[in-house]
């Protein structure tokens, strides 16, 4: 278990190094000048792009480019973000913990929902909840999921007014940036309440609901067919016809004696479904103006902004990698026939 | 009472088909009016028609293709042609699914992004198969360094948010002048392709690693047979099920991610049009002119939920452990 761990944690400097030169590489596929046009930001500097490219090192070779870049790395320094106007560094730490807060109120209602639903599905099978969730599921696959974000902005701002865009409402985010506010998590809603301001606790969770629905109902479907078929297959053993001849009643034999066994393989899809959250939220933020790391990781990729591709991308890569080994882990803990090696 | 049919290297090649030797047991227990077909894809597809969503979607995909395919036919319409008189006209008999905001037909841009749409999935897919069998295979066959370093740059790719490099892959693609179709739809198609092998990677190399183990391959190899040809023409057969049904999922879901790509700005050029980019298109007269936004994402809609369909039908069709 020790050298599994061990051993999955030695591959992240690898992964890290894997991505760097992935992006770099992919980089080096435009001209200097393409590159250097991120640094112009007035047509006056136009002339100025040799004295750019010179500056930055952009027509050197690739290899002395990326020497260059590991060098500052060592010391901590990610570089200069252009489209967040901040160190890369500064940003991730900035977009990231939004994201994690989107991530958890899209994760809880989806394992919750998700459970209840497939559930109910496998134990009438063929009824009509079974019928409504697979039709339910088939239908929200069958749309890209900015089209259902574009839904969601409709019907609950543009019609009802309840879900606005942003982080923040204006007052609140004054309130936010003022030195009476600590920012102790940096998660919007856990802070409010931790400084006993519920009313921002209520503006933040406003601004949530929305991409955190869209997304709910985008990963919801695969819960709960992954739940129903997991089910389905326990129910089918030997030792819940036992449970059932001992007289057992059926919620016990269900929930007790056959959800335990059907979770094992919804255990490792919520854990994947939460990396796969943290960073492939790209576009529920970009449509409702989130702030979270994804839209910002786009808006780099966008704008090539080399130092912010590279540092989002590295980043991104290593929390998966933790958390496709966290997952593992969790695996082998519920289910002991599994032996990690 | 499936369980023996088509059951890996069981069968006899002749011709082009496999020809599984049957005992009089495995016959059906139910009765069937028509004779079951004695042939590996005879069988395969007399189950596919068993499964009826399969067969309507199958019916739907090829009415679209066709329809998108036949569309300077189809259609008396220009389809790029602005005709700034008309724009935004409600569905009517002339213009069945009215005009978008530059007076141009709906039907018409529909059935021209159909064109260019289904051809994103079906040219996604051919090479993103064509790349994950390669990668799979080659891992899968000869395993030890070759299997490690394919596998673990398979997990690289796979652990980086694929919209966020399709959005690199495509400016970098984008600066390179590449002819052929226009609107940037052949970048499109490498930078999609090259972000989803992945997961037909995985699928080969785990059909590969248990079929090179079989005596089958063992006696192929004491024939004097060569690696390239075992891989192809002795393993590449038994494990092709798989990998068409995720060949056939694989369709609906770059068509997918094209509209998703158009969304943020990094799909096929307009004027050009794909049922994404018109999606986008349409998001400013969503409220006001609503056909602009709904037959376009209709169309999606039908298209990958037929899709699926097919895939869960060949799913079924070709492995009868999923028949439950």
């Amino acid at each position: 278990m020790t050298t599994f761990v061990a051993r999955r944690l030695l591959l992240l400097p690898l992964v890290a190094f894997g991505v760097t030169i992935l992006i770099f590489a992919l980089l080096q596929f435009l001209t200097p000048a393409q590159r250097a046009a991120l640094f112009v930001t007035d047509p006056r500097q136009l002339s100025q792009i040799d004295a750019i490219i010179r500056k930055y090192g952009l027509d050197k070779p690739v290899h002395v480019q990326y020497w260059t870049w590991l060098k500052q790395l060592a010391q901590g320094d990610l570089g200069w973000s252009q489209t967040a106007r901040m160190p890369t560094s500064t940003a991730l730490a900035t977009f990231f913990p939004a994201t994690l807060e989107l991530t958890i109120y899209i994760f809880i209602p989806v394992v919750l929902i998700g459970l209840w639903l497939g559930t109910k599905a496998a134990v009438r099978k063929d009824q009509f909840v079974d019928h409504f969730s697979r039709f339910f599921a088939i239908s929200l696959r069958g749309l890209p999921s900015f089209v259902w974000g574009l839904i969601v902005l409709m019907v609950f701002y543009g019609w009802l007014n309840w879900f606005p865009p942003g982080r923040l409402s204006l007052d609140a985010d004054l309130f936010v940036k003022s030195p009476e506010f600590h920012r102790y998590t940096r998660l919007m809603t856990v802070d409010a309440l931790l400084n006993g301001q519920p009313w921002i606790f209520v503006d933040a969770l406003r601004h949530i609901v929305g991409p955190a629905m869209t997304l709910v109902l985008v990963e919801m479907a695969l819960i709960v067919r992954i739940t129903r078929s997991s089910m389905l297959e326990v129910l089918r053993q030997d030792y819940v016809r036992t449970a059932r001849a001992k007289g057992l009643a059926e919620p016990v034999v269900i929930n007790r004696h056959a959800r335990k066994n059907a979770l094992i393989p919804v255990v490792t899809l919520t854990s994947l479904i939460f990396v796969g959250l943290l960073g492939g939220v790209v576009l529920a933020e970009t449509i409702f103006n989130y702030p979270g790391i994804g839209k910002w990781g786009a808006e780099a990729a966008v704008q090539l902004d080399i130092p912010g591709v590279t540092g989002f991308g590295m980043f991104i890569a290593l929390v998966t990698v933790v958390g496709n080994l966290a997952a593992d882990i969790l695996y082998a803990a519920i289910d002991p026939r599994i032996r990690l090696q | 009472m499936d369980s023996g049919v088509g059951g890996r290297g069981s069968g006899v090649r002749t011709g082009t088909a496999l020809v599984v030797d049957r005992t009089p047991d495995t016959q059906p227990l139910t009765p069937s009016f028509r004779a079951r077909p004695q042939t590996m894809a005879g069988l395969a597809w007399w189950r596919f028609t068993r499964h009826r969503m399969a067969v309507v979607g199958l019916l739907v995909v090829a009415v679209l293709g066709a329809a998108s395919a036949l569309a300077p036919w189809l259609s008396p319409y220009d389809a790029d042609k602005p005709q700034l008189q008309i724009q935004l006209r409600p569905p009517s008999p002339v213009h069945l699914l009215g005009t978008d905001d530059l007076g141009r037909d709906l039907l018409t841009r529909i059935l021209y992004g159909g064109r260019i749409s289904l051809s994103i999935g079906v040219l996604a897919m051919t090479l993103a198969v064509l790349m994950g069998t390669a990668v799979g295979a080659a891992a899968g066959y000869y395993g030890g360094a070759i299997d490690n370093l394919l596998m673990r740059f398979t997990d690289l790719m796979l652990s980086i948010p694929a919209l966020f490099l399709l959005i690199l892959l495509t400016l970098v693609l984008r600066s390179f002048p590449i002819p052929f179709l226009r609107g940037g739809v052949l970048a499109i198609v490498l930078a999609i392709a090259l972000l989803s092998w992945m997961t037909v990677a995985r699928l080969v190399r785990a059909s590969f690693l248990s079929l090179k183990e079989q005596v089958f391959v063992e006696a192929a190899r004491a024939l004097g047979v060569g690696n390239g040809r075992i891989m192809i023409r002795h393993i590449l057969p038994n494990a092709a099920s798989p990998i068409i049904v995720a060949a056939t999922l694989r369709v609906a879901s770059s068509i997918i991610t094209e509209s998703g790509l158009s969304f943020l700005g990094f799909g096929v050029q307009p004027p050009t049009p794909t049922w994404g980019n018109m999606l986008k298109n349409a998001q400013d007269q969503m409220i006001t002119a609503p056909w602009t936004a709904i037959f376009p994402g209709l169309f999606i809609f039908v298209t990958v939920i037929a899709i699926n369909y097919v895939g869960d039908g060949l799913r079924d069709a070709l492995d009868p452990r999923h028949l439950r």
